[in-house]
C-alpha cells in the first residue's frame, strides 16, 4: 500500500516537495548503472579517505597551535598520497610464526564490509543518469539497516584475527579488547535504532529519508505544533545514544581501546609494518567513520535532504544538488570526530565496559519503551494521553532523582570515611601507614653525589 | 502443492544445494580441523552458508539476522572465550574427544531421523517463492498475531538462562545452606 503511494509520486521525481524514492524504485536498473554507481561509490570513498586523513591531520594540528603536514602540494594536499606511495614500496614484513593465511585474510576481512555497507546509504533523490530515471544510491532493500549492521559486525572479525593471527601479546590483547568492545557497543547502537524503526516504520534507508521530509504536526490543547522533521531532534536521546556508540565502533578516541599506543603499542596492527596491509586497516578505519556518519545522516539528520532554512526552496531537493547536502552532512560529523579526537582523552577499558552496559543500554532501552508508549497512545491524537506522557516522564525523574540523592549520600559519607583513614595513616606510619621517607634523605641524589662547582 | 518436478533444478534450486554443501562441509571441518582458531573460522563459514540459504528462500530479514547474531556476536564471544584461554597457532594433537565414535554415531543416527521425516513427510510438497514473503513486516505480523505464545515462552526461557548465568559466574551469591 505504501509502496504504491510513494511508486506514483515517483512518476514524477522532479515535482517539489516528493519525500523522494522508496523500495519500489530500486532494482530496475541495467547492470552498466549499477556498475557505474558502484565504482564511483568506491572511488568516493577512497578519495574521501585520502583526503580525510589529510583533513583530520591539519584540522587537529589547528586545534593544538601548529601547522601539521604542509610540505607536500598546496597546504600539504599530497601528503597522504605521498604516505600511500611510500607504503607501497616499503617492504612487506611476514613475520615467521604468524597463521599466515589469515595473517593476510585480516585487512582484507577488515576493509570489505566496511565499503559494502556503503551501498545502501542514500546520496540523493531521483535523478537522470544517460537517460535513465534512478536514485542516487546503489541499492535498497526492506532490511537495509540490517544489513549495515550485519556488516559492521562482520568487520569486527578483521580485529580479532589481525591480532590472533600477529602471534605477538600487544596485538593479541588489542584483539581481546575489540571483540568485547564491538559487541556490547553494537548492542546500544542496535538498540538506538529502534526508535527511529518506530517511527519511520520501515527499515529501508530511502524510506527513512523520505520519512524525515516532514515532521507532520502533533494536536496539542486543540493547537497544531508541527514536529521537527529531522529524528535526531524528534528522538534527541537516540540520537545522542548512536553519536557515543558510533566512537565505540569504530575504536576511535576517546574508545580506541584496541590499538591504545600508550599501551598496547599499536593493538591488533602492531605486527603489520608499515605496508601496504597496514594502508588497508588505515583505510578500513576510515572507511568506518564514514559509514557510521552515513547512518546518523540517513537515519538522525534528514539524509540527503537540505536543512531548514534552505529546505524552503523549492530547488532544494531536487536533482544532483542534494548530493551537497549529503556531502556536507558527512564532513561536518567527521570534523565533530576530529573535534573529539583533540579533547577527550582515552577512557579506561572498565569505565568504557561499565558505561556501555551500565548507562547506554538500559538508558536505551527505557526510552524505547516511552517512545513505544507514545506511539501506540498516540492513535487517539488527544491531550490525555500527553498528560499522561508528562506524568510517567516527571515520575521516572523523581524517582531518578530520589536514587542519585540516596547515591550521593553515601558516596559522600564512603568519601569522608577514607579521608578519615588516610588522615590517621599519615600521622602514624608505623601504624601501616604510608612509608614516604623523608624527601632530604641523600638516596634521592645518589650517596655519592659530588656537587660540581660551575666556576 | 504436488505435480512441480524438481528436474530440472532451476537456477535458485541449485544455488540451495550448493550452498547447503558448504553449510555441511564447512560443519565437517569444524569438527575435524586440528587448529582450535580455525575450527571457529569454519563455523562462520557454515553459518555464512545458512544465511545464504535463507536468502534463497527469500527470508531476508532472518538471513541478516543471522549474520548479525550468530557471525557477528555468537562466535566473536566464542573466538573471545578461546582466545582469552589459549589460541595456540598451528596444530594441536590433544583436540580428538575421548568419545568421538559414540558422538559420530549420535549425530549420524539424528540426521537420519531428520532426513527421513523430512522426505517422508515433505517429499512433494513445493513452496512457490514470493518476494518480500520474508521481510521484517510480514514476520512481525506473523509473530504477534499467531505465534505469541511460542515468542513470549520463548522469552521467559532466554530471561531464565540469563538469570542462571548471572548466578553462576556471580561469587558472591551463596547457594543455601
Amino acid at each position: 500500500m505504501s509502496l504504491l503511494t510513494t511508486a506514483s509520486v515517483l512518476a514524477s521525481p522532479a515535482a517539489p516537495g516528493s519525500p523522494g524514492p522508496g523500495l519500489a524504485d530500486f532494482g530496475h536498473d541495467p547492470v552498466w548503472i549499477s556498475i557505474i554507481k558502484g565504482l564511483v561509490i568506491f572511488v568516493f570513498l577512497l578519495l574521501g579517505v585520502l583526503f580525510g586523513v589529510w583533513l583530520e591531520r591539519k584540522l587537529i594540528s589547528r586545534m593544538q597551535h601548529r601547522y601539521g603536514p604542509n610540505r607536500a602540494g598546496k597546504f600539504g594536499l599530497l601528503q597522504t598520497v605521498a604516505d600511500g606511495l611510500k607504503m607501497g614500496l616499503k617492504e612487506d614484513l611476514m613475520p615467521r610464526k604468524v597463521d599466515k593465511v589469515i595473517f593476510f585474510l585480516a585487512p582484507v576481512i577488515i576493509s570489505v564490509p566496511a565499503i559494502l555497507a556503503y551501498s545502501v546509504i542514500p546520496m540523493g533523490p531521483v535523478v537522470s543518469m544517460f537517460g535513465h530515471k534512478t536514485p542516487l544510491q546503489l541499492t535498497d532493500m526492506p532490511v537495509a539497516v540490517l544489513f549495515i549492521l550485519a556488516m559492521s559486525s562482520i568487520g569486527v572479525y578483521g580485529i580479532v584475527l589481525a591480532g590472533w593471527a600477529s602471534k605477538s601479546p600487544y596485538a593479541i590483547l588489542g584483539g581481546l579488547r575489540s571483540s568485547a568492545q564491538v559487541v556490547s557497543y553494537e548492542i546500544a547502537m542496535g538498540l538506538s535504532f529502534v526508535a527511529v524503526f518506530l517511527y519511520a516504520g520501515t527499515l529501508s534507508t530511502s524510506e527513512i529519508v523520505a520519512k524525515q521530509a516532514d515532521g507532520g504536526t502533533a494536536t496539542l490543547f486543540g493547537l497544531d505544533i508541527p514536529l521537527p522533521s529531522w529524528y535526531a531532534i524528534l528522538l534527541i536521546p537516540s540520537f545522542l545514544i548512536y553519536v557515543m556508540t558510533m566512537f565505540g565502533e569504530v575504536n576511535r578516541v576517546p574508545f580506541d581501546l584496541p590499538e591504545g599506543e600508550g599501551e598496547l603499542v599499536a593493538g591488533y596492527h602492531t605486527e603489520y609494518s608499515s605496508s601496504l596491509k597496514f594502508a588497508m586497516f588505515q583505510l578500513a578505519e576510515y572507511v568506518n567513520v564514514f559509514v557510521v556518519s552515513g547512518v546518523a545522516v540517513t537515519l538522525f539528520l534528514g539524509g540527503w535532504r537540505a536543512p531548514w532554512p534552505i529546505s524552503l526552496w523549492d530547488g532544494a531537493n531536487v536533482g544532483w544538488l542534494p548530493l551537497l547536502w549529503f556531502f556536507a552532512k558527512i564532513v561536518l560529523i567527521f570534523c565533530f570526530f576530529v573535534w573529539v579526537r583533540a579533547s577527550l582523552p582515552r577512557v579506561r577499558y572498565d569505565q568504557l565496559m561499565a558505561f556501555g552496559w551500565k548507562v547506554l543500554i538500559p538508558l536505551n532501552l527505557a526510552w524505547i519503551l516511552l517512545v513505544a508508549t507514545f506511539r501506540a497512545l498516540r492513535v487517539e491524537q488527544s491531550t490525555p494521553v500527553f498528560i499522561l506522557m508528562a506524568i510517567v516522564v516527571i515520575g521516572a525523574l523523581a524517582v531518578f532523582f530520589r536514587f542519585d540523592t540516596v547515591q550521593q549520600r553515601r558516596r559522600e559519607a564512603r568519601a569522608e570515611q577514607i579521608e578519615e583513614e588516610f588522615e590517621q595513616l599519615r600521622e602514624e606510619p608505623t601504624a601501616g601507614g604510608f612509608p614516604v621517607p623523608p624527601l632530604d634523605l641523600p638516596h634521592y641524589h645518589g650517596a655519592n653525589r659530588k656537587e660540581v662547582p660551575s666556576a | 502443492m504436488s505435480g512441480v518436478g524438481f528436474w530440472p533444478p532451476s537456477v535458485l534450486e541449485v544455488v540451495f544445494l550448493l550452498l547447503g554443501l558448504v553449510a555441511v562441509g564447512s560443519a565437517l571441518l569444524v569438527v575435524t580441523t586440528r587448529q582450535l582458531v580455525h575450527a571457529a573460522l569454519w563455523l562462520v563459514v557454515c553459518f555464512g552458508a545458512l544465511a545464504g540459504c535463507y536468502l534463497v528462500l527469500t527470508a531476508e530479514f532472518v538471513a541478516w539476522v543471522q549474520v548479525l547474531i550468530y557471525v557477528g556476536a555468537v562466535v566473536v564471544l566464542l573466538l573471545f572465550g578461546i582466545m582469552l584461554t589459549r589460541a595456540p597457532i598451528g596444530r594441536s594433537d590433544d583436540l580428538d574427544s575421548g568419545n568421538r565414535v559414540v558422538a559420530a554415531v549420535v549425530a549420524v543416527a539424528t540426521a537420519g531421523v531428520l532426513v527421513s521425516v523430512v522426505v517422508g513427510g515433505f517429499q512433494h510438497a513445493y513452496a512457490d517463492l514470493r518476494p518480500g514473503a520474508g521481510s521484517a513486516e510480514e514476520l512481525g505480523a506473523s509473530i504477534f498475531r499467531n505465534w505469541v505464545l511460542p515468542f513470549e515462552a520463548l522469552s521467559v526461557l532466554l530471561l531464565a538462562a540469563l538469570i542462571g548465568a548471572i548466578v553462576l559466574s556471580r561469587t558472591d551469591i551463596k547457594g543455601r545452606r
